[in-house]
């Protein structure tokens, strides 16, 4: 079966003098709702999409499950949401921001096999486990990471003249994320950690094909202790999403994972509207995706930090 | 218009309470003796060609242009425009280059081209000024004492990055990038010309440079300096001509990184047109800066830099402090001192070593300024500017600043680029910070406080790439430089600089 697109399952509708009831209980559903703000909502258009398991495994949800369709409307209050909610998790100490992701990793742990089970709904069958696992010690690192950018990456400089001169690695605000398809999980992980890490607050747009686990990721998210507004997650086509991304302006920053030349050709231009800083890469297989010399490091955070430079004068 | 409310104060009134106090009158006190740069020694060719492959080359398209002096409408020289197929031949030139040799180099032998580069312009730091100051208007104590060490001060600094890139990145592997394009705006030709090449250079990429179309005959003796030195040919190449050069080499498909400074709106023109292209690009833009001065600061040392913050280059500056936020219990004794500060300015002929404040730059941006300052009139604001005898010839432009000026008035929001300055008012420390983020640039900042703790807090929350604390338009090639928001990205000058100009493995 391909993995990434969602294959409609024939639903076998059975007579009234064939039908068997479940056995043991009917179990209850989940309704997807997408995570803006800290709370789940639905999309305000009211629309949904629908998406059907690739592969079934025993979850409670039916083959086929509604997912709300982000609209321009969601994009921007979710920018909104995020962009007042910069200030405070850049405020916080980043010990304090440590922990927070790596009560992420707590809370993932515990839901390892729940995590692993929707990525095998979802197609990812034979690489879940180690998508899960890699997406949990991936939170590990960068909640680790949070106190040590500074050091990293500040400079000082050895200026002509009395003056004291430092330059800083500073957040650049909001930054809109567009999630590759595949991995779903472990390709969301790897784009938002780090730029939460550097101070960033963020707007992500869910795989496409297996949004499912992203809602679930962002019930860790929930339970992490994450401020709310930090990470908001939309779910929709990322084709549409993304270009409203580019063409916010209170958006800073775009980290885009497509295949498509026209989509990254399309943000790459809208965004040139604010002077945004763009970044677009083509996708990549899982196992690249859980290598740690490919989908995690010190780059990640430089892409969407800002220098700034102070001068102060040295003197009596 | 004329007597809104503006921050609380009748901006139709004077802007001093105590303007019965007693003035400095200094008469004719600064009209000094003037002290000429002699230009005797300066041969200037009647005709240049475009610089391609290490050989000067009569241009394709077949059409010259002049560049003049701005302090005196005299015509320099005239200079070869480049079309679509010169910059391709410059192009193949710094290609070929790259791939030759010059990509392949050691660091170490690298560096030793670019230190030869500084040495050079040191050598020659009087002849280069007079020529910066004829082309393009800055007073000669400008260009003999700031473009040029600088200059010189960025090829030497970089040069010694060159085999130092491993160190450079944290242990990640740096590689060049390839064929540099590089657009170069008219207000400091010679030491953009630096912020550009020498970055690249050390990385290990090559260079095709476009300098602007006002300002191209210091770029000409750069040229002679890379002869001189017998930099391998096509390292680093030359085309002069105007917009459509420039689009041309951003265009063109041998391209890997482009860098740009200039406006904001012709950067995001060619930040739209790299869309899907794969080139690496970085950019300076313009600024609207705020010089935040608060009441606790020395606000003697504070009236030199808001000064030197707006006046210095004829405010050609894209990190200009061109709005003034003053603590509003001081505005008076502020506006007061800016008034006697501004009348001992001497504007002129930029050879003379008096001169103060030189030429605006062309006849168009004179046009600019002198409209956006009208604007700023009509506006509501309060106009003071000092009332000397400009020479008769040439584009000049008194230093001005305005009071009573509003958030919403063109001159608080749009980068004039010439010696105006906008005073505004703030309360408290939030609001100053508040209107100083108010605006769509973020290039730097200034913050006058002697409170140690508040000039971090600012530092902290302004929005810039570059705070100058109790001092301004500071510059120096190990403090990287850069904007935020629409100021652009990328940084030029320390191990940031280098960044643009690598790609991390």
């Amino acid at each position: 079966m391909e993995v990434g697109k969602a294959v409609k399952r024939v639903i076998d509708r059975v007579s009234a003098a064939e039908w068997q009831p479940p056995k043991g209980r009917l179990p209850v559903g989940k309704t997807y709702k997408m995570f803006v703000g800290g709370a789940f909502i639905r999309s305000e258009s009211g629309r949904t999409f629908q998406v059907s398991a690739i592969a079934d495994v025993s979850l409670a949800d039916p083959a086929t499950v509604n997912v709300p369709l982000g609209s321009r409307k969601d994009v921007r209050d979710a920018v909104l949401i995020a962009k007042n909610a910069q200030p405070a998790w850049w405020g916080r100490s980043a010990y304090n921001r440590g922990q927070i992701l790596y009560r992420l990793a707590e809370v993932m742990e515990a839901r390892r096999e729940e995590l692993t089970q929707s990525l095998v709904r979802g197609g990812a069958d034979k690489t879940a486990q180690s998508e899960v696992d890699s997406a949990i010690e991936r939170t590990v690192y960068y909640a680790g990471f949070c106190d040590k950018v500074a050091a990293l990456l500040t400079t000082q400089s050895p200026t002509g003249g009395p003056h004291f001169t430092f330059s800083v690695a500073e957040p650049m605000g909001v930054v809109g994320i567009v999630a590759p398809p595949q991995p779903a999980l472990l390709g969301l992980v790897s784009s938002v950690l780090p730029v939460i890490a550097g101070g960033n607050t963020c707007v992500a747009i869910a795989s496409e094909s297996d949004p499912r686990t992203s809602v679930l990721f962002c019930e860790c998210l929930a339970t992490s202790d994450l401020p709310a507004g930090v990470v908001n997650v939309l779910t929709g086509q990322a084709a549409d999403l993304g270009v409203q991304l580019a063409k916010h302006r209170d958006v800073a920053g775009i980290d885009l994972w497509s295949d498509s030349n026209e989509l990254r050709m399309q943000v790459e231009r809208d965004g040139a509207e604010s002077v945004k800083r763009v970044t677009t890469h083509d996708t990549m297989p899982t196992e690249r995706w859980i290598d740690s010399a490919v989908g995690q490091g010190l780059g990640w955070v430089e892409r969407f930090v800002e220098t700034k430079t102070v001068w102060h004068p040295v003197g009596l | 218009m004329g007597n809104q409310i503006v921050n609380g104060r009748d901006a139709s009134a004077s802007p001093s309470k105590n303007a019965d106090r007693d003035r400095l009158e200094f008469g004719n006190a600064w009209a000094y003796a003037p002290s000429l740069e002699s230009t005797d020694h300066i041969r200037i060719p009647a005709r240049h060609e475009l610089f391609i492959g290490g050989k000067w080359q009569a241009p394709k398209s077949g059409v010259y242009f002049d560049s003049t002096s701005p302090s005196t409408d005299e015509k320099l020289s005239e200079f070869a425009e480049a079309n679509a197929e010169d910059v391709d031949l410059a192009v193949q030139a710094a290609r070929t280059a790259y791939d030759k040799y010059w990509g392949k180099m050691r660091g170490s032998e690298r560096a030793k081209y670019i230190f030869r580069i500084a040495r050079a312009i040191q050598e020659k730091t009087r002849e280069l000024a007079i020529i910066e100051s004829m082309d393009g208007g800055k007073p000669i104590k400008e260009s003999r004492d700031v473009d040029m060490p600088l200059s010189a001060a960025h090829y030497f600094y970089h040069a010694g990055w060159a085999d130092k890139l491993e160190y450079a990145f944290q242990g990640r592997k740096a590689r060049p990038l390839g064929v540099a394009a590089q657009i170069i705006p008219w207000n400091f030709p010679f030491l953009m010309a630096a912020w550009k090449i020498a970055p690249a250079l050390a990385c290990g990429n090559t260079v095709v440079l476009k300098p602007a179309e006002t300002t191209p005959l210091s770029a000409m003796w750069l040229a002679k300096i890379f002869e001189e030195i017998e930099l391998p040919p096509g390292v680093v190449n030359i085309v002069t001509g105007a917009g459509a050069t420039g689009e041309a080499l951003a265009r063109h498909p041998g391209v890997n990184k482009v860098a740009f400074t200039g406006s904001t709106d012709v950067g995001k023109k060619i930040q739209a047109l790299l869309a899907g292209t794969k080139k690496r690009l970085t950019l300076e833009l313009g600024g609207k800066a705020a010089n935040i001065i608060f009441a606790d600061a020395a606000i003697d040392q504070a009236i030199e830099g808001i000064i030197g913050g707006i006046y210095f280059n004829q405010g050609h500056v894209c990190c200009a402090g061109s709005r003034l936020l003053v603590e509003e219990s001081i505005h008076d004794l502020v506006v007061d001192k800016l008034r006697d500060r501004i009348a001992t300015i001497r504007i002129g002929n930029p050879l003379d070593k008096n001169t103060d404040i030189g030429a605006i730059n062309s006849r168009k941006q004179l046009d600019k300024i002198t409209r956006l300052a009208d604007a700023g009139e009509r506006d509501g604001a309060t106009r003071f500017a000092t009332k000397c005898d400009l020479p008769a010839k040439g584009n000049w432009f008194p230093p001005t600043f305005f009071t009573g000026v509003s958030q919403s008035s063109v001159i608080a929001r749009e980068e004039i680029f010439g010696p105006v300055l906008a005073v505004m008012t703030f309360r408290t420390p939030e609001e100053a910070l508040e209107k100083a983020n108010n605006t769509m640039y973020g290039l730097s900042a200034g913050v006058w406080t002697d409170k140690g703790a508040k000039s971090l807090w600012m530092s902290q929350r302004l929005n810039a790439g570059v705070i100058w604390s109790n001092t301004y338009n500071k510059f120096d090639p190990s403090a990287p430089f850069g904007g935020f928001k629409e100021s652009g990205f990328g940084r030029e000058g320390g191990r940031q600089g280098l960044r643009g100009y690598v790609e991390i493995d």
